[in-house]
């Protein structure tokens, strides 16, 4: 058991207008939600010190299960346990969780509607220098597919632990996507998550810009440098990716003449694939997608890998003043 | 709260036992479709665990103080099926449905269909894994309930099913009892020929079970193996139970080809006739 002192060491931290890695805001969003409701359990695949649920493992070690280096087992037992009455949090690296049990995602999660909340870190290049093998750029793209599931991409570490909170109280499914790497703050502290809600920083003229995770930094960086000429470019946090935020969405089309998205994944059936499907049903005008482009990633820095992969903010701008000027 | 009516009467539960193959045989004729090999060698066991050990509330079917049953095996639904049926969960009128469009009663079991059903199975392999998170959490609430899961042999050649034992071994699960239908055959052929599954035992002892080895069919010995289970403490259980696919009907007895095909009508006569039944 958690000694007392443990337990109320676990501190309230809201994240707001803080740098911190999403990982890091879950590890103290899971170890706070921990000392409020006794059904939260977690498990791991042996990185619970890199997902970060070694804190809520100190705080709780009867509530925390390492399952070892066996993801597959992992999501089942999680299944297990949501029908036992409890709230599962599973945690493992983004490739692992979704890649290697993708199966058991969706025979036991996803067709019984089992409670169990998939949380993964360590997505997209920004892993960094454990390369391509780490670095999970398809992840959304295999859960969106999934019926039953909620899929949420948080920007920074203040929306990271609201999206914890709220999807402890929603019943089915989840999988939330996290990063590595520190990431600036970009919500605003008067922000409220709410599945199936997307944020509008503003709604551009010209071009609207709809990310998420770590480009949604990126995106309004280049709303700025595109103000500089001219170009009024509106940014849209798509945090939710299924469902999408559908109203938002056609607002944002219709306002402008060019859709862009933004996040770091590939831009086949994540974010950009949703966007796309979307708005050529209901809404058809130009998309340009910014992602990684059907390619794998690699080893090198963070920020030397973004620009390698073109997932910049300079990248944006470019995309969006070759389709003006075209 | 009506229970079940059950019995640990060795007759009486044969009884049971013949009645069971006999809705199996005539819902999978009726379906045309369905995997008749594997519903009937398992029938003794899973009879034995409805009709006498497990103790769940048919009109209840979330008390939280159920015996858990997890069918690992999917494909035979019709026997999880009609014992369902037949201790009270839904009209039996509801097996003449079985894999007919729209019917609850899906090819294999999907629990949001379905009342009884604990989970949804028939992707091999992923059953013990489910059955070690609800022992689990079934732990954590000092729960006395237990959780039974009933493995093929052709489906132990899953990988995660060796996750899932050595799970259970590492938590020590003994509120947890799995049980491997030992049939020898899977859809391409003898087990042996397929993929090698022997030693069994030697397998699960080295994950640290608790090792029982029995006739399948011997319904004394599978009642009395079920409650010397619940005695063991400190590892989890495993009743290795010696079978024959499609038991009860010797035209189907040890043929790889009724894995998955389901009796004519004239092949329905013939097992009924031999297991005694008339058809009511």
């Amino acid at each position: 058991m958690g000694s007392r002192e443990e337990k109320s060491a676990v501190e309230s931290q809201s994240f707001a207008g803080q740098a911190v890695a999403t990982r890091d805001a879950y590890g103290a969003a899971l170890a706070e939600l921990g000392k409020r409701n006794e059904k939260i359990v977690v498990l791991d695949a042996d990185l619970s010190g890199s997902t970060k649920t070694a804190k809520f493992a100190k705080a709780f070690p009867d509530r925390f299960f390492n399952m070892g280096i066996s993801e597959q087992d992992m999501m089942g037992t999680a299944g297990g346990l949501s029908l036992a009455g409890k709230i599962p949090f599973a945690s493992t690296f983004a490739i692992f969780e979704t890649g290697r049990a993708w199966e058991q995602i969706r025979q036991t999660i996803c067709y019984s509607r089992l409670n169990v909340k998939l949380v993964a870190t360590h997505a997209g290049i920004t892993v960094g220098e454990d390369g391509a093998s780490h670095q999970a750029l398809e992840d959304v793209s295999l859960m969106r597919v999934l019926p039953e599931i909620v899929v949420i991409v948080p920007s920074d570490g203040f929306e990271t632990k609201q999206v914890i909170d709220t999807v402890a109280d929603y019943e089915g499914p989840v999988y939330v996507r996290l990063g590595r790497a520190k990431v600036p703050a970009v919500m605003p502290a008067d922000y409220k998550f709410r599945i199936g809600k997307a944020y509008k920083f503003h709604i551009g003229r010209d071009v609207n810009i709809i990310a998420n995770g770590i480009m949604v930094s990126a995106a309004l960086q280049a709303r700025e440098m595109l103000s500089k000429e001219g170009i009024d470019a509106g940014v849209v946090n798509m945090s939710t990716v299924k469902p999408l935020d559908a109203e938002t969405l056609l607002e944002a089309a219709k306002n402008a003449k060019l859709i862009v998205t933004a996040e770091e994944h590939s831009i086949i059936g994540g974010l950009g694939g949703a966007v796309a499907e979307f708005l050529s049903e209901y809404h058809p005008i130009p998309v340009k997608r910014i992602g990684t482009r059907d390619t794998f990633g690699g080893s090198g820095k963070p920020d030397e890998l973004l620009k390698l992969y073109g997932l910049t903010a300079e990248d944006i701008v470019k995309t969006v003043i070759e389709f003006m000027r075209k | 709260m009506a229970t079940v009516t059950q019995s640990r009467d060795i007759e009486f539960l044969k009884e049971q036992a013949r009645t069971v193959r006999i809705e199996i045989l005539k819902m999978l004729a009726q379906a045309g479709s369905g995997h008749t090999g594997g519903s009937l060698s398992a029938a003794d066991i899973v009879t034995a665990l409805y009709f006498y050990k497990m103790r769940h509330r048919p009109d209840d079917p979330k008390w939280p103080e159920r015996d858990r049953f997890i069918l690992s095996k999917g494909h035979a639904a019709p026997l999880l099926y009609t014992v369902l049926a037949l201790t009270g969960y839904f009209d039996k009128s509801l097996l003449g449905t079985l894999r007919r469009t729209g019917s609850p009663l899906q090819g294999h079991p999907s629990s949001k269909m379905l009342q009884g059903i604990e989970v949804s199975t028939g992707s091999l392999g992923q059953g013990l894994s489910i059955a070690n998170g609800m022992a689990l959490g079934l732990r954590l609430d000092d729960s006395p309930a237990r959780v039974y899961c009933l493995l093929g042999d052709g489906e132990i050649q899953e990988g995660q099913v060796w996750e899932a034992a050595m799970t259970a071994g590492h938590y020590a699960l003994d509120n947890l009892c799995a049980i491997v239908d030992l049939n020898s055959l899977q859809i391409d052929g003898r087990c042996e020929d397929v993929m090698k599954i022997d030693p069994v035992a030697e397998k699960w002892k080295a994950f640290n079970w608790h090792i029982f080895e029995i006739d399948g069919h011997n319904m004394e010995e599978i009642v009395n193996t079920l409650d010397e289970a619940e005695k063991i403490k400190g590892k989890p259980s495993v009743i290795l139970a010696k079978t024959i696919k499609g038991k009860g009907v010797s035209i189907f007895e040890g043929k790889v080809e009724y894995h998955g095909l389901a009796p004519t009508k004239e092949e329905l006569e013939i097992a009924l006739k031999e297991l005694g039944g008339n058809g009511k």
